[in-house]
């Protein structure tokens, strides 16, 4: 079944791509140190605590998350990984953007040349509640997200 | 976002197109959060978190060196996260090689664009940057643009400044536009605490323990924690700043705390008492058992969970001039109950290069040595953080070691017996 979500735009785009979702914090140094710095094309989680997603591809899949937690280098991260195009499709926040995933994201669209990873927060419970891994995500303009 | 007319111009590129750039990071980045000025940092110095040459962050450094080439530079000086590599430090042939000739490949390049961007010292490689012995300690009320999560969140609970959790890049940015987005934790609201965490343990908590049970609880919201005076006193001594460095630490790692109160102790919670509480705050109780069940669901993820040891690292954040003379009386007491003249298992105490230097000038170091505990600037999560390591079972009182690697956690207690008696 089909169900929309308004969320709030943080820098904008359009995707559409499979689920992958975290119920927990997402710890962007723990899950993507390895992957990116040895050659996981498929940038796989690392997050030993994140039993939702360790294991798991990111590159290309429409992040579900609550928020990023963990260390400040996590927006570096982030940027890396936009910048090697190793970066989700898309990440939607249920709850506000955080510091470090919403300066991951500026840096992206500032920084990186032709990035696009669209970021949509404030998504709500109900979206982390309803999203889960491999269903189909399409974001449409104006932070609309459609769960499929 | 309301800008200045300096501001303004030069978001609209007086300054060049590079020096735009960065304003407009830190416009968007602050319209994250709905900011509605930017306000001058007002800190001696920067803290940077990114300390490490590694190849796969060649992004950082292309970045850095668009800032350099356009001439756009940091107004201040700045001390930076540990370096990820010493020589003193106990690695295979096969780590040396992966290390020196396929990870950190760009380390001395990054150093020289570190110094060239504003490093205050050689030698400001620390995470713990603001001990007295480095000299990067702001005051109460400061606006910082730091990252570095432990060093962020000391400084806006223990020593009062105002600093949100910013990221790597975010950090010099700030710090080269001379503003930073208020909102968060620079904000009188923000730093109203969302959560009362009482302690009713029987004993003082092990800091790292009690932060990550904190943190993994509240994530990034502000704890104001009642009954922990009953343990650390009222006085921000060196013992209680040490226990807090450790606490605050594992709070920011396990969760993502920038900002906690300590009630009758940190300085907000010894003005405003319960008035920094916020309305419909919730209430997290901690006693022996939670203690205990946040330790036990700690994952083991060794290959072998009964191997033993082949290393311990004890510093991560980094241990302060104190910390060092206190655990060298441990290790010779614990090593001459064993019967035992050396630690039984190769232990590397972490410290700030500025540290150890002074540790180095009172007679504590010859008899640590002695011990064959090994002293180092190095930072462990760096040197755990590759696929050789993995494998490897390192044990650790640092839950911000354990969060990131492999690193298996301990009590200080447990780590003691370990390395001075033997067993896990």
């Amino acid at each position: 079944m089909m169900k929309e979500f308004k969320g709030r735009v943080v820098t904008p785009g359009t995707c559409t791509a499979e689920a992958v979702v975290t119920k927990q914090g997402f710890n962007t140094l723990a899950s993507m140190q390895m992957a990116l710095q040895f050659g996981d094309k498929q940038t796989k989680c690392g997050d030993q605590n994140n039993a939702d997603i360790n294991g798991l591809p990111l590159c290309g899949k429409a992040l579900c998350l609550p928020q990023t937690i963990g260390s400040t280098t996590g927006g570096l991260v982030l940027y890396c990984a936009n910048a090697m195009g190793r970066q989700p499709a898309c990440m939607l926040f249920a709850n506000h953007i955080d510091s470090l995933a919403a300066a991951g994201a500026v840096l992206a669209d500032v920084w990186v040349e032709g990035s696009t990873m669209p970021v949509i927060d404030c998504l709500g419970d109900e979206f982390l509640d309803y999203v889960k891994t491999g269903m189909t995500v399409t974001i449409k303009e104006g932070g609309i997200v459609v769960v499929e | 976002m309301y800008l200045t007319p300096e501001q303004q111009a030069i978001l609209d590129g007086e300054k060049g197109e590079v020096m735009a750039k960065v304003m407009k990071t830190m416009v968007m980045y602050g319209d994250a959060f709905e900011a509605e000025k930017l306000v001058p940092i007002t800190s001696n110095y920067n803290h940077l978190v990114t300390s490490f040459g590694l190849k796969v962050m060649s992004p950082v450094y292309d970045l850095m060196q668009q800032l350099l080439d356009a001439g756009v530079m940091s107004g201040q000086k700045f001390s930076v996260d540990p370096r990820p590599l010493d020589k003193n430090v106990p690695a295979s042939f096969l780590q040396n090689f992966v290390f020196n000739k396929f990870m950190y490949t760009k380390q001395a390049f990054y150093e020289d664009q570190l110094i060239k961007l504003g490093l205050m010292d050689k030698d400001a490689f620390t995470c713990a940057c603001y001990m007295d012995e480095v000299g990067n300690t702001p005051k109460k009320g400061d606006v910082l643009s730091w990252a570095e999560s432990s060093a962020v969140v000391y400084a806006n609970s223990v020593l009062g400044a105002r600093c949100n959790r910013n990221s790597g890049i975010i950090d010099i940015m700030g710090s080269i536009v001379g503003f930073v987005p208020y909102f968060g934790l620079l904000t009188d609201e923000g730093r109203k605490a969302t959560w009362v965490v009482k302690i009713e343990t029987t004993k003082k908590p092990e800091a790292q323990l009690l932060g990550s049970a904190i943190g993994m609880k509240v994530m990034e919201d502000v704890p104001y924690i009642v009954g922990l005076d009953k343990w650390l006193g009222n006085e921000l001594d060196d013992s209680a700043c040490t226990y807090l460095k450790d606490f605050g630490a594992a709070t920011a790692s396990n969760g993502a705390v920038g900002l906690y109160h300590i009630e009758n102790l940190t300085p907000e919670a010894v003005e405003q008492g319960t008035a920094l509480i916020a309305e419909g705050a919730r209430e997290y109780i901690i006693d022996d058992a939670e203690l205990e069940r946040v330790k036990k669901d700690y994952p083991v993820i060794w290959k072998n969970p009964d191997a033993a040891p082949k290393l311990c690292f004890m510093g991560c954040p980094h241990m302060s001039l104190q910390q060092l003379k206190d655990w060298t009386d441990r290790v010779e007491a614990g090593l001459k109950e064993a019967g035992n003249s050396k630690v039984v298992i190769p232990t590397v105490f972490t410290a700030a290069p500025k540290v150890l230097e002074e540790f180095g000038k009172t007679e504590y170091a010859a008899r640590l040595k002695a011990t064959g505990v090994i002293t180092s600037y190095i930072c462990p999560l760096m040197y755990m953080n590759n696929p050789l390591c993995k494998t490897m079972p390192v044990i650790t009182s640092s839950n911000k070691l354990r969060t990131y690697t492999s690193a298996r956690y301990y009590t200080d207690d447990e780590i003691l017996t370990a390395i001075t008696k033997g067993g896990k």
